[in-house]
């Protein structure tokens, strides 16, 4: 049994200009000790489907509307809020785009990571704090000791997201979900965190969902990839599956970019792709690519293609790939 | 530790500038009015012949130029003689410290209501900021901050003084009071207090419900808010423990920033309700061209502000952490 299913997670968004279906039935999975990037240009949905996961799309302007997230045999989104505070921080933990804004500036490193080892495993303060300048040390930042009770200001951004791991592994969590974990950092630094998450993920067995724009992280740290688009899954399968032979259009515009500039940053779209991504507020009958698309045929313009299967552990939605 | 101590010997230094250039402005501004203080205290006593007048005027030193008599005060009031009040003829120091304690009670009492529940209801609105709570709290604070002070005291005056008559209207004490144990004296000067605190309060309590309202819905959106729930930590310690620090740091500003107005507040209830501090005092001393007694509780006030001021910014430092490297 895999570790993480998602099954046809919908969630819409009441905007100004009327309800966005920023997900539509979207499916994924995990397996333990696995790694799934999930990659796609920015507003395809990317964040949306890691917060709706631990349920934590604000609620007003979202909505989760249809879909199951199971987790370890449970269904995510029937547990109580209570249950389900038990699965944040502890079995999936988080850590964000924005390193140098997801810190509290008002307390210590060493107190925020503690918190979550208080709050989940109970220990002391004392122990939590010995714990937190434990975890410092795990993601190689020097001193612990001291800088364990040191405040975020104090760290570069880099520095910073390594607080985040360290806080996010504090509790041994069975899944980490990295969403765009180097987006915001120098070139050098990104490196060096995506050696540090793969290091880690080597020592702790922890699965990884690794959100990101930067196709060659993808090539190297993943096991399989969830390509996205405008809120769909429009293709998932093992990485050197998709790397060698990318079914779906968009995926192969996606890959085509990657070699000269590994990395797109956020809001930018993908040059070899021409257009932009279609509004979600309506949503034609059509496959939603089908405007970018060179391959376009009229049905694609009618009707959403299915999630096919090509091969087995393999999906693509897209007309060119159904019998 | 020591570079709080620093910064807060260092703003001491500061204010004892500050109080000095109040009272230089405020020690001109009285001599500029018009109005002969001679005449005022030849008056208290029935009337005087000019050679009276200027024995007063040699008396008192009104007959120096004006920047010796400022020096003289200044010289005396470092050693914390304010001079002699012309109406009361006593110490003004003395005058002083007997209505500090009244005003800095009410004033505090006040401020504190206001802060606390003012923040309060701010917190609840912030939470389900389209509820029809939300909304009240919203149209209770555009009334009370649209409220004039002295006019929401003469409404509690009338309500409670005719309408329905369960709390004293006027005045700190009651003379039926004096001569209780400590306990019914502190009661006693509390339910006096409920009143003018009360008027004193709703003004400011609107504007902090706003206020904090505003600042929690922002930090609320925060990343690190974000980080707190992925941590799996309760909606209470979210709200109490991650939100509501970071979104205090306006809330003391505007504090800060409004002792002064707060203190121009007091005197106006303060004499709608016969509170017995510096307010009431000071209009006397107007009233009365009491210049000396005036001069002295325009400088305390300036003292109080200052005060305030300073506690102002050791907050900001417990607030935020970033602040205390400077
Ligand atoms: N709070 C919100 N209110 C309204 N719309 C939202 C909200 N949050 C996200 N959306 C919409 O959901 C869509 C997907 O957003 P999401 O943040 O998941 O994109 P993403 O793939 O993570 O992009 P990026 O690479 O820029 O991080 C976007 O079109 C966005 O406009
Ligand atoms: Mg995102």
């Amino acid at each position: 049994m895999s570790l993480l299913a998602v099954e046809d997670l919908s969630v819409e968004f009441r905007t100004r200009r009327g309800v966005a279906r920023v997900l539509d039935r979207v499916s994924l999975g995990i397996e333990r000790g696995q790694t799934l990037g999930v990659v796609g240009e920015s507003g395809c949905g990317k964040s949306v489907t890691a917060l709706a996961m631990l349920r934590l799309i604000a609620s007003p302007p979202g909505r989760i509307t249809g879909g199951r997230v199971h987790f370890d045999g449970r269904d995510l989104l029937a547990l109580s809020e209570d249950e389900m505070r038990q699965v944040r921080g502890n079995r999936v933990s988080m850590i964000f785009q924005e390193p140098m804004t997801s810190l509290n500036p008002a307390y210590t490193v060493g107190d925020q990571i503690a918190e979550s080892v208080r709050l989940h495993q109970g220990l002391t303060r004392r122990e939590a704090i010995e714990r937190a300048a434990q975890m410092l040390d795990a993601v190689s930042i020097p001193d612990p000791a001291r800088r364990v009770h040191e405040y975020p200001h104090q760290f570069s951004g880099g520095m910073r997201q390594r607080v985040m791991i360290a806080m996010a592994l504090a509790c041994q969590p069975d899944l980490l979900v990295a969403d765009e974990p180097t987006t915001a950092l120098d070139v050098t630094v990104q490196a060096q965190i995506f050696d540090l998450i793969s290091e880690l993920r080597e020592k702790t067995g922890t699965a990884v969902m690794l959100i990101t724009h930067d196709m060659g992280a993808v090539a190297e740290m993943t096991d399989r990839v969830a390509v996205m688009y405008a809120g769909h899954v429009v293709e998932s399968a093992a990485v050197a599956d998709v790397l060698r032979e990318p079914l779906h259009p968009y995926t192969r515009g996606l890959i085509a970019c990657a070699p000269g500039a590994r990395t797109v940053a956020p809001g930018q779209l993908l040059d070899e792709i021409p257009g932009t991504v279609p509004s979600l507020v309506e949503r034609g009958a059509g496959c939603l690519f089908a405007e970018r698309c060179a391959h376009v045929q009229p049905r694609c313009r009618a009707e959403l293609p299915p999630h096919s299967e090509p091969a087995p552990g393999r999906t693509v939605m897209c007309w060119l790939h159904t019998q | 530790m020591q570079r709080t101590l620093v910064t807060v010997l260092r703003r001491l230094a500061l204010a004892v500038g500050l109080v000095l250039a109040v009272l230089a402005v405020n020690f001109t501004l009285i001599h500029a009015a018009p109005g002969d203080p001679a005449l005022v205290i030849a008056g208290e006593m029935g009337g005087a012949d000019e050679a009276t007048m200027a024995t007063i005027r040699k008396t008192y030193g009104l007959d120096r130029p004006l920047h010796e008599q400022f020096f003289t005060y200044l010289g005396k009031s470092v050693r914390g003689d304010l001079g002699t009040s012309y109406t009361y003829n006593r110490p003004v120091i003395d005058l002083i410290l007997g209505r500090l304690g009244p005003t800095v009670l009410l004033v505090l009492t006040a401020l504190l209501c206001a802060i606390v529940i003012g923040t309060g209801l701010g917190v609840l609105a912030s939470r389900r900021p389209d509820s029809f709570g939300s909304g009240v709290v919203t149209v209770f604070s555009l009334v009370g901050y649209a409220m004039p002070v002295f006019w929401t005291g003469i409404l509690l005056v009338i309500l409670f003084g005719k309408v329905w008559p369960v709390m004293p209207i006027a005045g700190m004490r009651d003379v039926r009071a004096f001569g209780a144990g400590p306990w019914q004296a502190a009661l006693d000067v509390a339910h006096h207090l409920v009143l003018p605190a009360a008027t004193l309060a709703i003004v400011y309590l609107a504007q902090y419900s706003r206020l904090s309202r505003a600042s929690m819905l922002e930090v609320l959106g925060s990343d690190y808010i974000r980080t707190a729930r992925a941590k799996g930590l309760s909606d209470a310690v979210v709200t109490f423990k991650h939100a509501l620090r970071n979104a205090l740091m306006p809330i003391v500003t505007i504090a800060g920033l409004q002792f002064g107005n707060l203190i121009s507040g007091a005197v106006l209830v303060e004499t709608v309700f016969s509170w017995p501090g510096l307010g009431t005092l000071a209009l006397d001393a107007i009233l009365g061209r009491d210049y000396p007694t005036l001069l002295g509780v325009l400088t305390f006030s300036a003292i109080l502000v200052i005060v305030a001021n300073l506690i102002t910014d050791l907050s900001y430092r417990w607030i935020d952490p970033r602040l205390r490297g400077r």
